[in-house]
């Protein structure tokens, strides 16, 4: 790209000095950020590879049975993944849930209800629960939130819900406290600030023409936001969901004091269950076998083919959703 | 109810909806920050800054581990922001919509969802195998590659937002595109920006795993960066499984004050923009 | 403009501590020591002692005993600690060598309402198979026999275990293993078992937790968790047929019944101790360095610290519910220094 030839070509029909330093800039701005882009793809290419490469041995001693099996078992030396799977996909789900609606209701909130002086305390305010370190939400979890789901919110699930059919399943069990849904309320809440903090950011560089010209003809404040706020930003919008998701699908320590780490399958939320970072977190250090610790390797590689695989069904949809908005590719 | 009412109505529930929502995140924050707090009252004192770790029974404070934090995360944030706004750059300005610049989108967002303790395993396959032993430097790198990815991702949508019309006026007028970009593009999404790295900050303030397996910990000051380094988030994680009633109290007041340190930073960083902005 | 200034101020500062890291290489560094975290307590409070006397710094930090196993043996650290000894033919294989520094004991706690400390009596084979999931309910004909005169309710037995790998867990299953074919041969022992049911509470502190908030839940946590947080514990029926109280006493009464000098390594795992008034669940903490340390300066220094605290650090790991070693045991290891470590 960059040989001798192809500068002085390119500065062949360049008249002054200042042109041609120009062209070099140019040249070396844009190899210096490529160069950063090459580097982010490169670091998750080791980071992934080296998972595999450590994860090999559990690989190939199980197959494709690691991904259904359920059982984990240090003593035999029988492992699966199928437990922290369900586990990380099921907290991450009700953690989503949560964290857009009220993200979206946030940010909502800061652009267009709130009066001007409240925004900036509220906002900051909001960006805290970014900065409580995630221990401290684990600990919270545990000490607080946990005794509280087990006294009044649990028993009431299992007493009203409970009995209900097909969804019944979900929310039948003895009343610990712990569990998927616990876990994934918390982790809802630390998603929160992440979505609605670029939610709002992002709101903010809607052009006021726009929206002047939306409130010129009659709209209403949420019909300008869900009309015209929200299609102008909606890439920018999924991006801070997926930097959420992102959080809910790898946080460790908060869902290792909460989840209960039983390596159990259950259809309830009630239940105790098991996630990938946690099992990692939790076992990694005292993995005495080398297909313990593979296992627990295969189980990182596999988090990061869950993430692909849920990525890429969302840009699926989104790619649909833009192609019924009018967009070409 | 005729169409008009209709229409109201739904913009009066969407309001109460929002202001509910807030309100709702507002709760929880109180709540946690209301334990920290109150669990972390007997600790916090004068005492916490200046003295070290203590061991069981004995008074102490986090000095040792505050300076080690600000140290780690100050170095990730300092390796990792600059790559990172380089590679949102890239793939805003000369990648926005080839291949190339989609796959490493996507390959940046399963960066970001990588439980930070592969990461931390990573790096210490990476650093702390070669070179022997646990240290700052290992602790840092580690946390810089979490800030990476977020980095990116908010710089990357930030700079997609800033109109079409400023970059084109600007290079109608003869500016070369990495002034445009330096000069313009990133005065324009600075807000922006500064958020993702304040979000990154706000994350790697509190990661434990990472740092465990890189710079370890230590009871007492560092005396070089090549060596374990204290810092909050092991401190925290220890103390608070432990069974004594002050390494408890230390652990929630730990966890406030990174908390609010948290919170000063990001106002300043908000505060001092705006002043800029401003001025110019 | 301001961003950038700062960008520079920061960029300085970060040369600086270059700079300093650079100069500071030669300076006489710390010792490093990780492993078990049981032992953290009290090797925490002897270095800070140590450290007020002679100016040492030994920085232990617990990462868990396989973690501690797993950095000596990549020599990150200077001294591993971990509560289940290695085997001679894996210290032999690694060049290191290990020597017992104190000793504590598991307790089963309950959370039942009413129940006192130490009022509750189980056995081996009941706890067996409360954990196996076998015995679901507190007034079980099992438990209610050997409970005669004490109330035990009509309620759901919960599991708690622990949902990390440990050398707590380790020494809870070895003693499950010695009294129950079943368990034995069902799940066997390890750090990291296949528990058929319960909770999994993160660290002794994680399971101290659980088992406070769930009503009619069982866990094992080491002695300091339960006294500290004011658990109600189970008296457990020992090898010699009498219910016996945890206490250092008891620890201190299976330490003794212990021939040390028996077996090469100290490789013993104290569990199900013969003997009137021995604990039945005590464990030993074990260090582990180099025979033959590529730092040998630091080795030396790290073999002063324990000579200091073996000998003099008894009261301090008393203070803390440890029980510190006989002194025929602390000769023992003195001599293994002398021949194993250079």
């Amino acid at each position: 790209m960059t040989t001798p030839h192809v500068l002085q070509a390119g500065m062949a029909g360049l008249r002054s000095s200042r042109e041609r330093r120009d062209f070099l800039y140019d040249r070396a701005f844009r190899f210096a950020v490529t160069a950063c882009a090459v580097f982010v793809l490169v670091s998750l290419l080791a980071a992934a590879l080296s998972m595999l490469w450590g994860g090999r041995e559990a690989l190939g001693t199980f197959g494709w049975r690691f991904l259904w099996s359920s059982s984990w078992d240090a003593v035999h030396k029988d492992f699966g993944a199928l437990v922290p799977i369900y586990g990380t996909l099921v907290t991450a789900l009700i953690a989503m849930l949560i964290a857009v609606p009220v993200s979206f209701g946030i940010a909502l909130f800061l652009t267009e209800i709130a009066p001007i002086w409240l925004r900036t305390p509220v906002g900051a305010a909001v960006e805290l629960l970014a900065g409580i370190p995630s221990i401290i939400y684990g600990m919270w979890g545990l000490f607080i939130f946990v005794p509280f789901m087990g006294e009044h919110i649990d028993p009431w699930l299992d007493e009203h819900l409970g009995p209900l059919p097909v969804i019944g399943s979900l929310f039948q069990g003895p009343p610990i406290g712990l569990g998927m849904l616990t876990a994934g309320i918390v982790l809802g809440i630390m998603v929160i600030p992440f979505v609605s903090s670029v939610m709002r950011e992002v709101f903010k560089t809607v052009p006021p023409q726009l929206k002047e010209s939306a409130y010129a003809v009659g709209n209403t404040t949420w019909e300008v936001v869900w009309d015209i706020v929200l299609p102008y930003t909606r890439s920018a919008v999924i991006g801070g969901v997926f930097l959420g998701l992102g959080r809910a699908l790898g946080e460790t320590m908060a869902v290792t004091f909460v989840l209960g780490n039983a390596h159990l399958l259950s259809p309830s939320l009630l239940q105790p269950g098991n996630s990938i970072a946690a099992t990692i977190a939790n076992e990694f250090t005292e993995a005495d076998s080398s297909i313990y610790l593979s296992s627990l390797l295969a189980l990182g590689f596999l988090l990061f083919i869950v993430t692909f695989v849920v990525l890429a069904i969302a840009r699926i949809m989104l790619a649909r959703l833009a192609l019924r908005a009018g967009k070409t590719t | 109810m005729n169409r008009w009412q209709r229409r109201q109505l739904t913009d009066y529930m969407a309001k109460a909806l929002g202001t509910a929502a807030t309100l709702f995140g507002l709760f929880w924050l109180a709540w946690i920050l209301w334990t920290t707090v109150s669990l972390g009252l007997p600790a916090l004192k004068w005492t916490l800054f200046t003295q070290t770790t203590p061991p069981p029974g004995a008074d102490g404070g986090l000095a040792n581990a505050f300076a080690g934090s600000i140290f780690m995360c100050g170095l990730a944030v300092l390796i990792g922001t600059p790559i990172g706004i380089g590679a949102g750059t890239y793939l805003s300005e000369y990648a926005r919509h080839t291949k190339f610049g989609k796959s490493i989108r996507f390959v940046n967002d399963i960066l970001l969802s990588a439980p930070s303790i592969i990461i931390g395993l990573f790096v210490y396959e990476l650093m702390v195998r070669p070179m022997g032993h646990f240290s700052a430097w290992a602790g840092s790198v580690a946390l810089a590659f979490i800030v990476l990815p977020v980095v990116v991702r908010t710089t990357d949508e930030m700079l997609q937002l800033v109109p079409t019309t400023m970059r084109e006026s600007a290079l109608a007028l003869g500016v070369p595109q990495w002034k445009v970009i330096r000069q313009v593009l990133y005065r324009a999404a600075l807000s922006g920006i500064v958020t993702g790295i304040l979000l990154a900050l706000a994350r790697i303030s509190g990661e434990t795993a990472p740092v465990l397996f890189t710079a370890l910990n230590n009871q007492y000051w560092a005396s070089s960066l090549n060596e374990p380094t204290a810092n909050v988030p092991v401190v925290i994680f220890q103390y608070a499984l432990s069974p004594y009633e002050f390494w408890h109290a230390l652990a929630w007041a730990g966890a406030f004050v990174v908390t609010m340190l948290v919170l000063v930073l990001g106002v300043t960083s908000r505060w001092l923009i705006s002043r800029g902005k401003e001025q110019s | 403009m301001r961003l950038s200034i700062l960008f520079k101020t920061a960029t300085r500062y970060a040369a600086v501590g270059a700079a300093l890291s650079l100069a500071t290489l030669g300076h006489a560094a710390e010792i490093t020591g990780a492993g078990s975290t049981f032992v953290n307590p009290i090797l925490s409070k002897w270095s800070a002692t140590y450290n007020e006397k002679t100016g040492n710094r030994i920085n232990y930090q617990s990462i868990g005993s396989g973690a501690g196993i797993a950095q000596i043996k990549a020599a990150t650290v200077t001294f591993g600690a971990s509560d289940l000894p290695m085997k001679p033919e894996e210290l032999q294989a690694a060049g290191l060598a290990q020597f017992p520094v104190v000793i504590g004991g598991v307790v089963p706690v309950v959370n039942i309402e009413g129940a006192k400390p130490g009022e509750l009596k189980l056995t081996g084979p009941i706890i067996a198979d409360i954990f196996l999931g076998k015995i679901e309910k507190w007034n079980d004909t099992a438990i209610a026999s050997v409970n005669s005169g004490v109330k035990l309710p009509d309620q759901k037995i919960t599991v708690v275990h622990r949902s990390d790998g440990s050398g707590t867990t380790f020494n809870w299953v070895n003693y499950l293993s010695k009294v129950s074919g079943e368990w034995k041969t069902k799940i066997g022992e390890g750090t990291s078992v296949n528990w058929p049911t319960g909770v999994g509470g993160k660290g002794n502190e994680g399971v101290a937790a659980y088992v406070n908030q769930i009503k009619g839940s069982i866990g094992y946590v080491e002695l300091a968790y339960a006294t500290q947080n004011k658990m109600a514990y189970a008296a457990v029926k020992n090898r010699n047929n009498e219910f016996v109280q945890p206490t250092a006493k008891s620890f201190q009464a299976a330490a003794e019944q212990v021939n040390w000098a028996a077996e090469p390594d100290f490789y013993q795992i104290i569990t199900d101790a013969p003997g009137a008034g021995s604990w039945p669940i005590a464990a030993t903490v074990f260090v582990i360095m180099y025979q033959q340390p590529k730092d040998a300066e630091r080795s030396k220094e790290a073999l002063a610290f324990f000579k200091w605290a073996l000998e003099h650090g008894q009261a301090e790991a008393q203070a803390l519910d440890y029980v510190p070693l006989p002194g025929a045991l602390v000769k023992l290891i003195q001599d293994s220094w002398a021949k194993n470590i250079h």
